[in-house]
């Protein structure tokens, strides 16, 4: 049930507080009455009232100075100016001063009512505003970036000082690391996040396609558009805009992204009107950006302007410390979602979770998790519900070459770069792994 | 004390008659006998020359003072032009849960407005009105149901558009109130 308005009366005539108050109280309302500006801010300081009904002129601190210090201490406050000698100076102060109305003493009875079922539902509007502000804040909260790694925690950190600025951001990070996570919670925790997050998958998309796509397109543009519509520039406007796979878009648009992010500006494939968004950009790519320069595969003055922050994911193998919290978020997740009672690990399966390479990453984990919920008996998760004896195949890993890197990167980290024990354990001389850390570019990050 | 019937009093030059054809319904809607009669009180008292209406304000304490008892709850009506200090005309006036009230049929006839009189539609407007006012001095606040008596109205077009009779909610609430004393 919707809660009672409460309205307070201020008027140095007893007779118009009385008659307000019964009108207000017999339409439902919650009332007190105030004879002077000090009573009422003494009244304000314990009980904020939703809306202040007060006259101008009275003995003592007058209304508008009353008004005055209302909005300094309360500034969504509803003010409304009552007055019996209307002037249009008093009227535009009282607006000026923030007042929400200024009505002239008596009133027609119906625009009483008028003036507070609009006050009213202004303040109902801004209370429901304020209430979805705060889901949508928990709902993309930094929260949702699993682990307490060092690893992580330097993430975390970096989003924090990134999300305030409004520089653009390079996310990088094998696939499956939670690149778009990093974006969502930058984006969540920046003065942008009120308005749009725009994600659009490059790779996805052909180069036409991501041109339509990123800059919209007039009717007529080409066959099939029957519309005129909006491109995701456009459509981020004062948000911001999520590039994914970054290092996939042809050197063409490259060229025709550059320009956009230097001026801001852009004309819809088809149209010939400049169009100006405000947007912050957040790219991300599991590629090396800076070979793909060095190589001429990828501009390096886009580079540059994209590449003002760097904030690196890594990967699962170099936060084996976070997968235990990553399988409990899972099983939560999941059991939640499916409407199941939480189930447990069986003992033994947590060690073998945190032996296992993850080269498709988190997202690996998550699949994994999700899929033994599905078969497992409903209690525990065993080894069984787990495919952790097949190797896995990940989108990422598509070569022998990858595997390996991977697999020697896995065994790096389990025995904390420890060359000889690594050697070992690999069954190769240390000679040998020194050569392929070279060749695989691997470093202790 | 315990309230024992609802009083119509009629006051200044107000047919009598009126309060008898409503008595019925509004003995129906509280559950309690209604007593009609004439009072007798100087209106000029009440009159402000500036506005050139009557003070619904200081006319409702003359009556709690001079007519109205514990035992009763207590209904003035009046056939003149009434106003609240804040308010341009009312209709009617009474406190919340409280023994007086007052209601006039100034505004509420026709002619007021340069259409045809129709003694029908008077009547009706004054009947709902009545009770509307009687609905609040048994603690019912203004309903949002559209067809309800207790629906708040401004105009006279909004007193047309609703019945004499409270709603469900309004007749659930005014059986709790009774019951809660």
């Amino acid at each position: 049930m919707a809660r009672k308005i409460s309205i307070l009366i201020v008027d140095d005539e007893e007779s118009v507080r009385d008659s307000l108050y019964n009108w207000f109280i017999e339409d439902g309302y919650r009332v007190a009455c105030a004879g002077d500006a000090k009573k009422a801010l003494s009244i304000l300081e314990s009980d904020p009232y939703d809306i202040i009904l007060a006259d101008i002129k009275m003995l003592g601190m007058d209304g508008l100075e009353m008004l005055r210090r209302i909005k300094s201490i309360r500034k969504e406050s509803i003010v409304i100016m009552m007055t019996a000698f209307a002037t249009v100076d008093t009227a535009v102060q009282a607006l000026k001063d923030g007042a929400y109305d200024y009505v002239t003493k008596p009133f027609d009875p119906d625009d009483l009512s008028h003036l507070i079922r609009n006050a009213s539902k202004q303040i109902s509007l801004a209370e429901e505003n304020e209430l979805l502000r705060e889901k949508v804040v928990s709902l993309e909260n930094v929260e949702n970036l699993v682990g307490s790694s060092d690893a992580m925690r330097r993430v975390l950190k970096e989003i924090e000082s990134v999300a305030q600025s409004n520089a653009s951001v390079i996310i990088t990070g094998e696939s499956g690391t939670g690149k778009e996570l990093v974006a969502r919670a930058i984006h969540a925790n920046s003065p942008r996040r009120f308005f749009p997050l725009v994600s659009v998958h490059c790779g996805a998309l052909t180069e036409s396609l991501l041109e339509s796509e990123l800059f919209g397109h007039e009717k007529g543009a080409f066959t099939g558009a029957v519309f005129n519509r909006k491109g995701r520039f456009e459509m981020a406007d004062s948000g911001t805009i999520f590039l994914d796979e970054i290092a996939t878009i042809s050197p063409k648009m490259q060229v025709e992204l550059l320009r956009v992010l230097e001026t801001k500006s852009f004309v819809r494939v088809g149209g010939n009107k400049e169009i100006t968004s405000d947007f912050r950009v957040i790219c991300a790519t599991n590629r090396d950006l800076k070979s793909m320069v060095e190589k001429g595969l990828f501009r390096e003055d886009l580079y540059y302007r994209l590449n003002v922050v760097n904030i690196h994911v890594p990967p699962l193998r170099e936060r084996i410390e976070d997968i235990p919290q990553l399988v409990d978020y899972f099983i939560g997740k999941y059991c939640a979602t499916m409407n199941k009672p939480l189930i447990t690990l069986e003992s033994g399966v947590l060690k073998r979770l945190e032996e296992f390479s993850f080269p498709g990453n988190i997202r690996e984990l998550e699949n994994m998790i999700e899929r033994a919920i599905v078969v497992g008996n409903g209690r525990k998760i065993t080894l069984k519900d787990l495919p952790l004896g097949k190797e896995t195949i990940s989108t990422t890993v598509e070569s022998l070459e990858d595997l390996e890197k991977n697999h020697i990167s896995h065994i790096l980290t389990k025995y904390s770069w420890n060359i000889s024990a690594a050697a070992k354990a690999l069954k190769v001389d240390r000679v040998t792994l020194y050569n392929k850390i070279k060749k695989y570019d691997l470093s202790q990050r | 004390m315990d309230l024992e019937d609802i009083t119509l009093i009629s006051f200044g030059y107000f047919d009598e008659e009126l309060l008898k054809k409503i008595a019925p319904d509004i003995s129906r809607e509280f559950f309690y006998p209604v007593k009609t009669k004439s009072g007798n009180l100087d209106l000029s008292e009440f009159f402000d020359p500036s506005r050139k209406q009557y003070n619904g304000t200081t006319l409702l304490k003359k009556i709690d003072t001079e007519f109205a008892t514990d035992h009763s709850k207590t209904l003035g009506l009046f056939s003149i032009d009434l106003f609240i200090p804040i308010l341009t005309y009312i209709f009617g006036q009474a406190f919340l849960n409280g023994r007086i009230g007052i209601a006039s049929v100034y505004r509420l006839s026709n002619e007021r407005y340069g259409i045809k009189t129709d003694e029908k539609i008077l009547l009706e407007r004054f009947r709902k009105e009545a009770i509307h006012e009687l609905g609040h001095m048994f603690g019912l606040i203004h309903c949002s149901d559209p067809v309800c008596v207790m629906r708040s109205s401004t105009y006279v077009e909004d007193i047309d558009q609703k019945y004499h009779s409270l709603c469900p909610i309004c007749s659930r609430q005014l059986k709790s109130n009774s019951t809660d004393g």
